[in-house]
């Protein structure tokens, strides 16, 4: 997959999920305040992602420290750059 | 101890003529069946019915998405149905966060559906992994009342009664004890339940469910008739905005009719058989609770499924206590037994019958059985000027509950 194609899938899988629009899917859109979502919706984000990439990432330390759309597109495009490495 | 006068000011439904009360009894009154063949029900080994009466689809985009991801279909029908009763009583946000406003709101069980899909996954490698955090929150057995709490900002008294068919009824009557007491000022009270094939399986497995007419759906159920074959499995909500008299006054609200008795016991004699004489006990103690004289009920709204045994039961103990003048009618010959949503859907019936002083006759009563021929069925279309009616549900697990109604007077 491309970086524009994990994005792309990322927002996608997001959209479906939390009924977002796509005009405020912007890398600098913050999960808390911009896109509405709350602390439950951060756990079933993960297990959505999980779905979409065929990976695991609960365990994750990094993940705490997402903040914005952007922050997760490089967390996800890292993960899987990652994992062909290893592969 | 204070008693107080407890009247109802709004009313919501979901039910298999849609959305709306207005539709309920315009169907109701045009004598349409809501019931439906489901051949989905052959997939279920053993099942030998394949009628339904379902929900139409319902549009549940109203209910934003931060509370409607708690929600299975219960729950939205309760929601949707909830907010109409505030709608018609005329209450808003500041009444439902006043603290003054609770919820009795019940189901038979917690979404058994999601429960199904919940399993099906999990089953496949016993992993949690694919769990979402909402799904919980439309399980359990409180989902229906926690979720429309949640969505409409209700900051009262929460209580979710679980008593099968009896839900409905018990959930108006506990709300009605609540405001007579002085514990809360207005109360949303009702039952909801989804359709699941194991509904009707477990009515199937018990000889109760109606399978003679998955050809004829429309045909079924038939409460009092000598053809009846049993229960026809529906779902839906039906909800009654309770408020104590004096608040209803105070705001000049239209009063669609009083409460004014309740009773519930218990039938130790058998979990699933109904008893006569339990049933005659719930009725006396109800008009005990009134203080109205059997003499003065103009109508009841009978439970009546359409099972052998259970219309027979009921015919009996009804004229052990009214005899056999009374006017006698069940809705469910046209919407099915809605569970936990039927006491409440079938009040509503019952209230517009008392407005329009016109009663619904029993859906397929062609030939009334001779063993439910003691008490007088209502005639389709008959004038009836109804001053107190009496609404009963008896539920599997022995719980009987009876309401009485009176159209409201100063």
């Amino acid at each position: 997959m491309t970086d524009q194609e994990i994005i792309g899938l990322i927002d996608s899988s997001l959209q479906e999920e939390f009924e977002l629009e796509a005009k405020i899917m912007t890398p600098e859109a913050s999960f808390y305040d911009d896109l509405g979502l709350d602390s439950l919706d951060v756990v079933d984000m993960v297990i959505v992602l999980e779905a979409a990439f065929g990976f695991k990432i609960r365990e994750e330390e990094a993940i705490r420290s997402i903040r914005t759309l952007g922050d997760l597109h490089a967390f996800v495009i890292a993960k899987k750059r990652k994992l062909e490495g290893t592969a | 101890m204070r008693v107080r006068r407890v009247v109802i000011t709004g009313m919501g439904a979901i039910s298999p003529f849609g959305r709306g009360a207005e539709a309920l009894v315009a169907a109701l009154y045009a004598g349409r069946s809501g019931v439906v063949t489901f051949p989905d029900l052959g997939q279920v080994g053993g099942m030998r019915c394949r009628v339904a009466a379902l929900v139409p689809q319902i549009d549940p985009l109203e209910i934003p998405r931060k509370f409607r991801r708690s929600m299975s279909a219960l729950s939205i029908y309760a929601t949707l149905a909830a907010s109409d009763a505030l709608t018609q009583a005329g209450l808003g946000e500041a009444a439902r966060a006043s603290g003054d406003m609770g919820v009795v709101l019940g189901s038979t069980i917690g979404s058994p559906g999601t429960i199904q899909e919940f399993f099906e996954d999990y089953l496949t490698d016993r992993s949690l992994e694919r769990m979402r955090s909402t799904l919980f929150f439309q399980i359990m057995n409180h989902s229906g009342a926690a979720n429309v709490a949640q969505a409409l900002g209700i900051t009262g008294r929460i209580l979710a009664p679980s008593a099968a068919c009896s839900t409905g009824c018990q959930a108006v009557g506990y709300g009605y004890e609540m405001i007579a007491l002085g514990k809360q000022e207005t109360m949303l009270c009702g039952g909801a339940d989804e359709f699941h094939p194991l509904t009707a399986a477990t009515f199937d497995v018990m000889n109760a469910v109606s399978t003679g007419y998955n050809d004829r759906p429309s045909a079924t159920p038939r409460p009092f008739d000598r053809d009846r074959d049993g229960v026809v499995c529906a779902e839906g909500c039906g909800i009654l905005l309770l408020e104590s008299l004096d608040s209803a006054l105070r705001r000049g609200a239209m009063i669609l009719a009083e409460i004014v008795g309740f009773a519930c016991v218990t039938d130790t004699s058998n979990i699933a058989n109904p008893n006569a004489e339990s049933m005659e006990r719930c009725m006396r103690l109800a008009l005990h609770d009134a203080g109205v004289a059997a003499a003065d009920v103009a109508y009841v709204n009978a439970h009546a499924t359409a099972t052998a045994q259970g219309d027979v039961a009921e015919a009996e103990a009804i004229h052990a206590v009214f005899g056999g003048d009374v006017p006698v009618s069940s809705l469910k010959g046209h919407i099915g037994h809605t569970m936990a949503a039927s006491g409440a859907i079938e009040l509503i019936g019952t209230i517009a019958m008392m407005e329009r002083g016109e009663l619904i006759a029993t859906h397929n009563l062609d030939h009334v059985d001779p063993a439910c021929a003691m008490i007088r069925h209502a005639r389709p279309r008959e004038r009836r000027e109804i001053g107190a009616a009496v609404k009963n549900n008896f539920a599997l697990g022995g719980v009987n509950a009876s309401l009485v109604l009176r159209r409201y007077r100063a």
